[in-house]
């Protein structure tokens, strides 16, 4: 097979796995995690520096921004206005121009704001962000954020942080068939089978952080979900085999001893 | 001279970003800094002053997903 790139705006990846950097007991963990995923892209937030203790170890002296593309985010966010004003201070901060826009409706659901995220990514775009957003796994907004010039769109697998897999696998199949831009799963994967159910739908790539962060060995829940995301994007391109309603006998059905 | 820094009231001896960043002892950091809701970029740390009743944030990245 001629190498699979994973195309993003601008850029290219290999690997089909972002990972997230938040929720680990540890930047150690992070590390580790991180590298045993294979993930090239690893997402990060923005925050005040805590001016009283300045001295104190920061995540960029374990992910290195030399060896990974570093997504920037706008989680905790809730309208447009300190999405763009956290992203462009972002992109001062790492010169990174590739960033991950989510704008929240609450803090129970996590659900994406649409409205707002909408408001956001035409400022983003306009001032020459490339824009992977998050969303809803609505189709008609799916398009609506690529038509704005977003560069990736990411629906939700189900709440952030919930584990709870793939709420509505059909609508990212009809996200991905009617896309143009890579359609990331982000959000909602619990477990490598999510991950490899994401990608056996069509999806470019998933993001994961809490199903990696949480698990009891989280370097080896990175591996399953280097692995799942590779299985599943192999099933992908392999073409399934159609689902029947009643069994076809997998050995001949002929030259029997009996006949 | 009294500035608004991260949300909390703050009294610097900096009269400069650039100053203000040796000040906290940041300049190693990757980080961002924003003037009343303006990014300053980092070749104008040097020349943006700062006046009294500033509001400036200084931000850096944090693990998230």
């Amino acid at each position: 097979m001629s190498q699979d790139i994973f195309k993003v705006g601008t850029h290219e990846f290999t690997s089909r796995l972002i990972v997230g950097s938040g929720k680990y007991k540890d930047f150690e963990t992070t590390k580790l995690a991180t590298e045993a995923s294979e993930a090239e892209m690893i997402t990060v937030a923005v925050r005040r520096v805590n001016i009283t203790d300045a001295g104190k170890e920061n995540l960029l002296d374990y992910i290195d921004p030399k060896k990974y593309t570093i997504l920037p985010n706008t989680a905790g966010c809730f309208n447009a206005e300190d999405a763009v004003r956290t992203l462009r201070l972002a992109r001062e901060a790492g010169n990174w121009n590739l960033v991950k826009l989510e704008v929240l409706g609450d803090t129970q659901t996590l659900y994406p704001n649409v409205v707002e995220t909408i408001k956001a990514a035409e400022t983003l775009v306009a001032e020459g962000f490339e824009v992977m957003v998050y969303t809803n796994d609505d189709p008609i907004v799916a398009t609506r954020l690529e038509e704005i010039g977003c560069v990736a769109v990411m629906p939700l697998g189900n709440p952030i942080g919930s584990g709870r897999g793939l709420a509505n696998p059909f609508n990212i199949r009809v996200i991905k068939e009617r896309a143009n831009v890579p359609i990331v799963v982000d959000a909602g994967i619990g477990t490598a089978s999510d991950a490899a159910k994401a990608l056996e739908l069509g999806a470019d790539a998933a993001l994961i952080n809490t199903a990696i962060a949480e698990a009891k060995d989280e370097c080896m829940m990175a591996e399953a979900m280097r692995d799942a995301v590779r299985a599943g994007r192999k099933a992908f391109l392999a073409g399934r085999m159609p689902k029947r309603a009643f069994a076809s006998a997998s050995s001949p059905t002929e030259g029997y001893i009996w006949d | 001279m009294k500035i608004q820094l991260n949300g909390e009231e703050a009294n610097v001896a900096a009269r400069t970003v650039a100053d203000l960043v040796k000040e906290l002892k940041l300049e190693s950091r990757m980080l961002a800094v924003e003037r009343n809701l303006e990014v300053v970029a980092k070749s104008a740390y040097e020349t943006t002053n700062l006046e009294t009743g500033d509001r400036i944030e200084i931000v850096h990245m944090i693990g998230g997903g």
